[in-house]
């Protein structure tokens, strides 16, 4: 199967419906009190979101590891979700995150001032080792601040929302945050694709792509806008959810002719499928409170991981 | 159109190359470890800009030059034959293609049965040999159909047997008018295929001119250091050391 999209559109269509029903409360229209409203304004803002934060992790998970040719790389190695989780802290720590629009905008701030650092240290030479190193360090610098501002939180309610924020979920997600989160996800996708071709020639190495006319800052400044946009607005809208970047390809990659360009759709929607199966999962587990949707996801994630180096370790020998 | 180097200058690797290299014509750049080969053909396809001098390409300075247009008139092989992801080769020689404006299909049939790759053309490159990934690399490179063809190395890493085939592309590749600029440590293979020879040593121009002018006894005792004697007829010459 070279075109995995019609599959996965029919799995995102088969799983959607149930994602509407599921909960703590399975909607049953006969008998769930306000069954239309808790549809309309609880289940269905969150489902949407969920295909838009997986859609966007995803083609910036597919996006990343053609760019740096390596398997292991994950949307978070820029630095640009980190700097959006940091400003996203920013505004419980100042007291502003009740606001509907705050809290995203902070975060959304945050990773604004990720991806003009990156362009501003690496943007010029396009040089990948410098871009990525740049990435790395603005995500440590990010982290060591969202650290200090835990640590120095002005009280123990702030710390606590922090850390829980931090988690990742769409839990109690409105149609505000759809708003604010789908045209910047579907922007970022967009300039995803336009990636394509040249991460297509990067699997060349960079000289031969630079003499198929790869530009390489034109692509660098593609790749920032749209892991900015994808990656920094889920982060708005959800807080950390990792490791979908990085699963997602891998699931997506034998499907396709392996070319990175022909795995940005498939990620986005495999992405989205996952975001979307796993949130509707952690509303049905038996747990006294909702298990967060980055833990479960990490859950998931880190083991896979494992699972890969141990592949790759045995790919080697 | 001609290529040509003028008076290239980049700190510790080139010290003034000038050179005039003919479309339709094989020429071979030799020279020992660090004499500036690679950097002269990575010039050449304007990958690296120098301090000083220029590249033209008839008249154009390749510089000047829009970056899709000198991608479609110069095809640069590189000599570490990397490939990233394990793509089908079918798919890894349309990469040759991404300069051009369309998509010719045809072109990419014709570059695969050039080099006898049809019969692989779905396989994933991993699955290869090394002869038959070398092919497939220089396959990418044709898929362009670049007016010149630049390479860094080709031969490296091949049994003589798949050397001599992909010479005899290359020879062909020549016949149709393409340049074709190739990267040699073997000097009895640029004796025999080349239709010119560069030598280079420690970033200069030491000699240019026919094989057996460039490559005679007294220049190779003065470059690489070493007693070695041609034997054998024209076109099949070998090289004995000592």
């Amino acid at each position: 199967m070279k075109h995995p999209v019609p599959a996965l559109l029919l799995l995102i269509a088969l799983v959607f419906p149930l994602s509407l029903l599921a909960g703590r409360v399975w909607l049953d229209f006969t008998s769930t009190p306000n069954a239309a409203v808790i549809l309309s304004e609880l289940r269905l803002p969150r489902s949407v979101l969920a295909l838009m934060v997986g859609a966007g992790l995803g083609a910036a998970g597919a996006a990343m590891q053609g760019y740096l040719r390596n398997p292991l790389a994950d949307p978070g190695l820029f630095g640009i979700a980190p700097m959006a989780a940091l400003g996203a802290v920013a505004s419980f720590w100042f007291g502003v995150s009740a606001s509907v629009w705050l809290l995203p905008m902070f975060a959304l701030t945050g990773a604004a001032a990720g991806m003009a650092l990156l362009a501003l240290i690496a943007g010029r030479t396009g040089g990948i080792a410098l871009f990525t190193l740049a990435g790395l360090m603005i995500a440590s610098l990010a982290g060591t601040l969202t650290s200090l501002a835990i640590s120095t939180a002005p009280n123990a309610f702030a710390m606590s929302e922090i850390v829980t924020w931090l988690m990742g979920a769409l839990t109690d997600r409105s149609w505000h945050d759809v708003y604010l989160a789908a045209p910047l996800t579907l922007a970022g996708i967009g300039c995803l694709l336009m990636t394509g071709r040249g991460l297509d020639a990067l699997i060349l190495g960079d000289l031969a792509a630079r003499s198929l006319g790869m530009r390489p800052a034109a692509l660098q400044g593609w790749l920032i806008a749209g892991i900015g946009l994808t990656v920094g607005s889920g982060v708005a809208v959800a807080g950390i959810i990792g490791f979908v970047g990085l699963v997602v390809p891998h699931l997506v990659r034998p499907f396709t002719d392996r070319r990175p360009s022909s795995l940005i759709v498939p990620s986005a929607l495999a992405g989205a499928l996952l975001v979307l199966a796993a949130d509707s999962a952690v509303r049905v587990l038996p747990l006294v409170t909702e298990l967060r949707l980055g833990i479960a996801l990490s859950l998931i994630g880190a083991p896979f991981f494992l699972w890969l180096l141990l592949r790759m370790r045995k790919g080697l020998a | 159109m001609m290529l040509r180097a003028k008076n290239l200058i980049l700190a510790h690797r080139l010290d003034g190359v000038s050179a005039a290299f003919q479309p339709g014509r094989i020429t071979a750049i030799c020279g020992p470890n660090g004499a500036g080969k690679s950097t002269l053909l990575c010039a050449l396809a304007a990958l690296i800009r120098a301090d000083s001098g220029e590249v033209l390409l008839g008249d154009t300075l390749l510089c000047a030059m829009p970056t899709q247009i000198r991608a479609q008139r110069i095809g640069y092989l590189p000599q570490n034959g990397e490939v990233a992801w394990d793509v089908a080769v079918r798919s890894l020689v349309a990469l040759g293609q991404m300069p051009r404006r369309d998509d010719a299909p045809e072109v990419v049939e014709r570059a695969l049965a050039a080099l006898d790759l049809l019969p692989f053309a779905e396989r994933p490159v991993s699955t290869l040999s090394g002869g038959e990934r070398a092919r497939a690399l220089l396959a990418r490179v044709l898929a362009g159909e670049p007016e010149w063809l630049l390479a860094d190395e080709p031969l490296a890493a091949l049994d003589i047997g798949h050397q001599l085939t992909l010479l005899r592309h290359l020879r062909r590749v020549a016949d149709g008018g393409t340049g074709v600029v190739l990267v040699l440590h073997d000097l009895a293979l640029a004796m025999n295929h080349a239709d010119r020879v560069l030598v280079l040593d420690c970033g200069k121009l030491v000699k240019e001119g026919a094989p057996h002018e460039a490559l005679s006894e007294q220049l190779i005792a003065q470059v690489w250091g070493i007693e070695a004697h041609w034997i054998g007829e024209h076109g099949a010459r070998a090289l004995v050391a000592g």
